[in-house]
């Protein structure tokens, strides 16, 4: 069950990407760009990643793709008068670019079938052990916060208001 | 499975009764009699107007993005939809069991939020466009205060599950897991000393468990009406300015399915509200001595008596919120734009962030 | 049933090289910005992948988490180079912004 929910989110996730890639319209890369994000909450959920399910959903939906739609919106010129045109994205270098991925890609897959990274030490203990992630994981990424990573958490959140006082100091008008 | 069969049916006979409601107390606030016609007190009225709605022809404007708009309405329905899975019904009903309930109705605002966008620029007009892009910036700006709030409760309860939550707040909370060595206190507060586990009732609601949070509650009320686009927070469908907002161009079944997500909303906030803060499915009368109201009006979770009193409390006080709803709605005239982001960002915020560190202090004396 | 690891770590390789591709051909600011997003979600599901097997610390969870902070920080301060570009140059199409080239 869980494997064939697995194979059906990356089917969608596969096809949504590889569509992004194909499509000339920015809107519809975008709402593919939503598919992409909610099959790999999916993917978070199955994996027994619960809030960070939540998390993907609330940060790259509620706000990421939210800004990239603005984004596009308010970036958007109307071709030759025609206010109905959507707005598209010209392609350029094509052939470097089909290269460059497949090349990636094909390099990526052998590392990862060479590395056989199920057999490593740590996975093997922890696959005996019964030491496996399959419920909820909040209360030990609460208490992982709070002790062991507390100076990373508290320097992100001011990295984040740092990047929010920056964003809205470039944005308004009068700089 | 149930709960998903029961909301499949109750939403669209919710939205129908809320929409007669909504014109009566409307009549009423107005001193008028609203409509009278169709059936007795009018009662038939709505179902004439689903009717009327589903024979419409399906216009879809020319110059619109076919595919997004057709697809607009649907995700905002669905969106709406999955997030009454995390909504418990009664003690043991609830669609998914989630350890995250409470981030996931919020996750689900968030999706909303680009079903909106979709149908505001797929209409390609103007009106649409310029509701959703006001809807968008409402939404996501009152997100913050909304959140805020809740996470007051988060803190005050220590869990994101909301059927613990629910537990919490009456007198079974030792009959859920985890739960079963839980004390309440008056206040919340230990020194006192004043034990009302078995008492149960409003006291242990979230609103007196943490008094503060009445002030939470009032935040979240507020938010909530502008994340549901009601008035007085209801710029982007404001119809004097903007016609009909985002859904100017739809008609007949895709405009329902959008009124549909819009009337869900409405009742999904108002039961997160319930439950996060007026003791979700328990009873709000308290054991006093000989009178054991709280043992009489709410039966043991698992029993029958059990169900049927906590879905009768659950809905009586999530439909005396809706109820506030269309009477803030008929009371109060609508907001400008820079009077709805003051309220959010000038009043809510810093109230909210008071809140949430005056919740982490009190947390500290309730152990 | 577990899920294979190999099939996650292949499903993110793939996801990294779309967005990378993306990043190279596509010629619009908000389209290179979504490729770069899909290259970090790609890394996330690889560190998400790995934290299974370490219950306790959750390392791999919590990393990704910063991560997500980071690609939220990263896009609003994306956006607004995006609109003071677009207010200068009256376009987004990465080609024409060519004035500091020699």
């Amino acid at each position: 069950m869980v494997l064939l929910l697995f194979y059906f989110f990356c089917f969608l996730i596969v096809v949504s990407a590889f569509l992004m890639l194909l499509t000339r319209h920015i809107l519809y890369a975008a709402f593919l760009l939503l598919l992409t994000f909610l099959g790999i909450a999916a993917l978070y959920a199955l994996v027994g990643a619960d809030f960070l399910a939540v998390s993907q959903v609330v940060i790259y939906v509620g706000g990421v793709l939210v800004l990239l739609l603005f984004g596009i919106m308010l970036t958007h010129q109307p071709v030759g008068g025609q206010p109905s045109a959507a707005p598209q994205t010209e392609s350029r270098n094509l052939w470097w670019g089909a290269l460059t991925g497949i090349g990636f890609f094909a390099l990526l897959a052998q590392v990862i079938y060479k590395a056989d990274f199920t057999s490593k030490a740590w996975i093997v203990s922890a696959e005996s052990q019964k030491r496996l992630l399959n419920n909820s994981s909040i209360p030990h990424l609460g208490a992982n916060l709070m002790t062991h990573y507390l100076l990373p958490f508290e320097i992100i959140a001011i990295l984040l208001l740092v990047a929010l006082v920056g964003a809205t100091l470039l944005a308004s008008r009068k700089s | 499975m149930l709960s998903l069969v029961f909301f499949l049916l109750f939403i669209p006979l919710f939205a129908l009764a809320g929409v007669y409601a909504e014109r009566k107390v409307s009549a009423f606030i107005q001193d008028r009699l609203g409509p009278m016609e169709v059936g007795r007190y009018g009662l038939l009225q709505t179902l004439a107007d689903i009717i009327k709605l589903l024979l419409k022809e399906d216009i879809i404007p020319s110059l619109a993005d076919k595919r997004l708009f057709k697809l607009a309405p649907l995700i905002i329905f669905v969106a709406v939809f999955a997030g009454f899975a995390a909504i418990p019904l009664t003690p043991t009903l609830i669609g998914s069991g989630l350890q995250v309930g409470v981030f996931f109705i919020l996750a689900i605002v968030s999706l909303d939020v680009v079903g909106i966008m979709m149908a505001g620029w797929s209409s390609n007009s103007k009106y649409p466009l310029l509701g959703a892009m006001r809807a968008v910036a409402q939404i996501i700006s009152y997100e913050i205060p909304t959140g805020l709030a809740i996470l007051a409760v988060v803190m005050i309860c220590q869990t994101l599950d909301l059927q613990s939550i629910s537990y919490q707040q009456g007198i079974w909370i030792n009959h859920y897991q985890h739960l079963e060595a839980d004390q309440n206190y008056l206040f919340g507060l230990k020194p006192l000393g004043i034990d009302i586990t078995l008492v149960g009732g409003f006291l242990t609601w979230n609103i007196v468990r943490m008094p503060f949070l009445s002030i939470a509650f009032v935040i979240y009320f507020i938010a909530s009406l502008a994340e549901c686009n009601r008035a007085p927070f209801d710029i982007p469908e404001a119809e004097s300015e903007l016609i009909g907002g985002y859904h100017t161009e739809y008609s007949g079944l895709r405009w329902a399915f959008i009124m549909l997500a819009e009337y869900g909303m409405m009742l999904l906030v108002s039961f997160l509200g319930v439950i996060l803060f007026l003791g979700s499915w328990n009873t709000p009368l308290p054991n006093l001595g000989y009178l054991a109201l709280a043992d009489w009006t709410s039966g043991k979770p698992d029993t029958l008596w059990g169900q049927l009193t906590s879905i009768f409390w659950l809905f009586s006080k999530t439909f005396l919120l809706i109820f506030a709803q269309m009477w803030i709605r008929w009371t109060y005239p609508r907001l400008r734009i820079d009077q709805l982001m003051y309220l959010c960002w000038k009043v809510l915020v810093p109230f909210a962030l008071a809140i949430v560190l005056l919740c982490g202090v009190w947390r500290l004396w309730m152990v | 049933m577990q899920i294979p690891l190999e099939n996650i770590l292949i499903l993110s390789a793939f996801l990294f090289c779309i967005g990378l591709m993306i990043m190279i051909t596509k010629r619009n600011i908000v389209v290179v910005l979504m490729g770069i997003e899909l290259i970090l979600n790609a890394a996330n599901l690889n560190l998400v992948a790995f934290s299974q097997y370490d219950a306790e610390k959750l390392q791999g969870q919590v990393f990704a988490l910063f991560v997500m902070v980071v690609a939220a920080a990263e896009a609003a301060v994306g956006l607004a180079i995006l609109l003071l570009v677009y207010r200068h140059f009256k376009t987004a199409n990465l080609d024409q912004i060519s004035k500091m080239k020699g």
